[in-house]
């Protein structure tokens, strides 16, 4: 079975900055695939190659076992892409905004699948109004409506959630996750990285055009392996103990194994303190993430 | 087969849906030209024989319609497309170069001829013209409004604002179609005034255009199809060869 997207020592070149150095990656069929990166690291112009609306420098991309070059007809079919620009076309209404990118695809009666996609993303109330009047959140739908309307194996969402409210993220990920489990792989880039978190089983970051971390979700946080404990006290700790002025009054202790945290509790109560509250944090994808990209 | 029909139909009900400003102002324009310049010189200036002015002027007029029509269509449709972004999804759409220029292409003629029409209809009130070669008229038609519709596609293409694309029109465009023998015939131009007329392609264009209605023309219609149709293949060529690699569109 083909994987769902292969890139192989990907590079390109915009005059003075390369914005790919040699990406290689694979996505296999069906997974939920996170890209991950500050700005400016390549993430959607890694994405514009794999749409057909940039052209790789050198190196090698395909959709499905369809090279996005040379078979650009067979990648584009299996690919439906969410840009991150809020665009729309002025002219028309959404539905005619989803029968017309149907048409464009090959498609010409498309009407109960475009129903069903209106209904699943909230939009049926609105299908009939002119795109200019629709809201940011209504507009950001239709984009989504869009990459849909072919039924492609591989949807790529380049930071689908930005600006948009807590209504629209849940229904958005509730209908995308459907589609995962359906089968349909999807590729998803975010500065929300709680989402990328709960919904990616496997996450690549990038930074100035490398891959800098590729692993499943749950590798990357057991990459690290500090916990902290948040504590209220009822004075100020001696020196020697090691903590570290927190938010609001509190301390912070930072450890590596949870048998550590007894003998500092020990150790806090001999110094004549009390613990009056103790929150436990456990590493997320943000402290991952800020530590990869730091150090790499 | 459905994806160039999908995005002729798009840009065809572009223009249609804003067909106040796309059909009915340019048939007004015209109309406007043709009572000014026909109260005018209706009765100080005979080109050809037998020929009142105002019915001279009507070919010219409706040609030089089509063309600038033609060429808002494509340039407009692209640069806006450009500039907010949606050209987007074509550009993802499994369209081959050749699909999206034949598409961008007929919409523009189509835009042309029914404005055309337009303009034929509306003179039917000041003249009465003859059609002594029609199907001479369907060729120069074709063939004129493919040239600008395809210059059309190259200004969308390279305009990054509408103020280079006003540049284009302005300053190319409208020179060309203006200084083309739309409301006289060359030979009564000064001698180099002439020769120059005879580098610009809009004047075969009328002149042939205006030989299929009255069977008369400064030049041999033959002549002018000739170079209209060698501007054609050109600029047909240079669009698809910018088309192909993505000028401007993909990065």
């Amino acid at each position: 079975m083909s994987a769902a997207i292969r890139v192989q020592g990907l590079v390109k070149q915009f005059r003075q900055v390369r914005a790919l150095n040699g990406i290689d990656l694979e996505i296999k069929q069906g997974e939920f695939f996170g890209l991950l990166g500050p700005n400016g690291a390549g993430k959607t112009t890694l994405i514009s190659i794999l749409a057909g609306l940039t052209h790789a420098t050198h190196g090698k991309a395909e959709i499905m076992g369809f090279d996005v070059a040379r078979d650009y007809r067979r990648s584009r079919r299996a690919l439906g892409m969410v840009p991150q620009e809020l665009v729309y076309d002025p002219f028309f209404t959404a539905r005619e905004t989803l029968r017309l990118q149907s048409g464009y695809f090959g498609i010409r009666k498309n009407d109960d699948w475009i129903d069903h996609i209106l209904d699943h993303l909230g939009l049926t109330e609105h299908a009939d109004k002119n795109m200019r009047t629709l809201s940011g959140g209504m507009k950001r739908r239709v984009l989504v409506a869009q990459a849909l309307v072919h039924k492609p194996p591989v949807i790529v969402l380049d930071e689908p959630t930005a600006g948009v409210d807590v209504d629209l993220r849940q229904t958005l990920w509730e209908f995308i996750r459907s589609l995962n489990r359906e089968g349909h792989t999807v590729v998803l880039t975010t500065h929300y990285l709680e989402e990328a978190e709960t919904l990616c089983e496997r996450i690549a970051m990038l930074k100035q055009g490398r891959v800098v971390a590729l692993d499943s979700t749950r590798n990357l946080l057991s990459r690290r392996h500090e916990h902290q404990a948040c504590l209220t006290l009822d004075g100020i700790p001696p020196a020697e103990l090691g903590l570290k002025a927190g938010a609001g009054g509190t301390w912070v202790y930072v450890f590596q194994e949870y048998a550590q945290l007894e003998p500092m509790l020990t150790a806090i109560r001999k110094a004549g303190l009390t613990v009056q509250e103790m929150q436990l944090a456990e590493p997320d994808l943000e402290d991952v993430f800020t530590e990869i990209i730091r150090n790499s | 087969m459905t994806a160039f029909s999908t995005l002729l139909y798009k840009e065809l009900l572009r223009f249609w849906k804003v067909a106040f400003q796309t059909v009915l102002a340019p048939v007004i324009t015209a109309m406007l030209y043709l009572l000014i310049f026909s109260h005018v010189l209706e009765e100080r200036v005979q080109v050809y024989p037998g020929i009142s002015y105002t019915t001279f002027l009507v070919p010219g007029l409706i040609m030089m319609s089509m063309l600038q029509n033609a060429f808002a269509n494509s340039s407009s449709s692209l640069i806006q497309s450009k500039i907010t972004g949606n050209i987007v999804f074509v550009l993802v759409a499994p369209l081959s170069y050749l699909e999206f220029f034949a598409a961008y292409m007929l919409a523009s003629v189509i835009r042309g001829v029914v404005v055309g029409i337009g303009v034929g209809l509306v003179t039917v009130w000041f003249t009465e013209l003859p059609l002594m070669h029609p199907v001479w008229l369907v060729f120069f038609t074709a063939l004129s409004t493919g040239i600008l519709a395809a210059l059309g596609i190259i200004a969308g293409m390279w305009a990054e604002k509408f103020d280079q694309l006003a540049a284009f029109q302005n300053f190319l465009i409208m020179p060309l179609t203006f200084l083309s023998g739309v409301f006289y015939s060359i030979h009564s131009l000064p001698d180099f005034w002439q020769a120059a007329s005879h580098w610009n392609p809009v004047f075969y264009m009328i002149d042939g255009f205006r030989w299929g209605f009255f069977g008369l023309s400064d030049i041999p219609p033959a002549t002018s199809l000739l170079v209209v149709a060698v501007c054609f293949v050109a600029i047909s060529g240079f669009t698809l060869l910018l088309l192909k690699r993505g000028y401007k569109l993909r990065h």
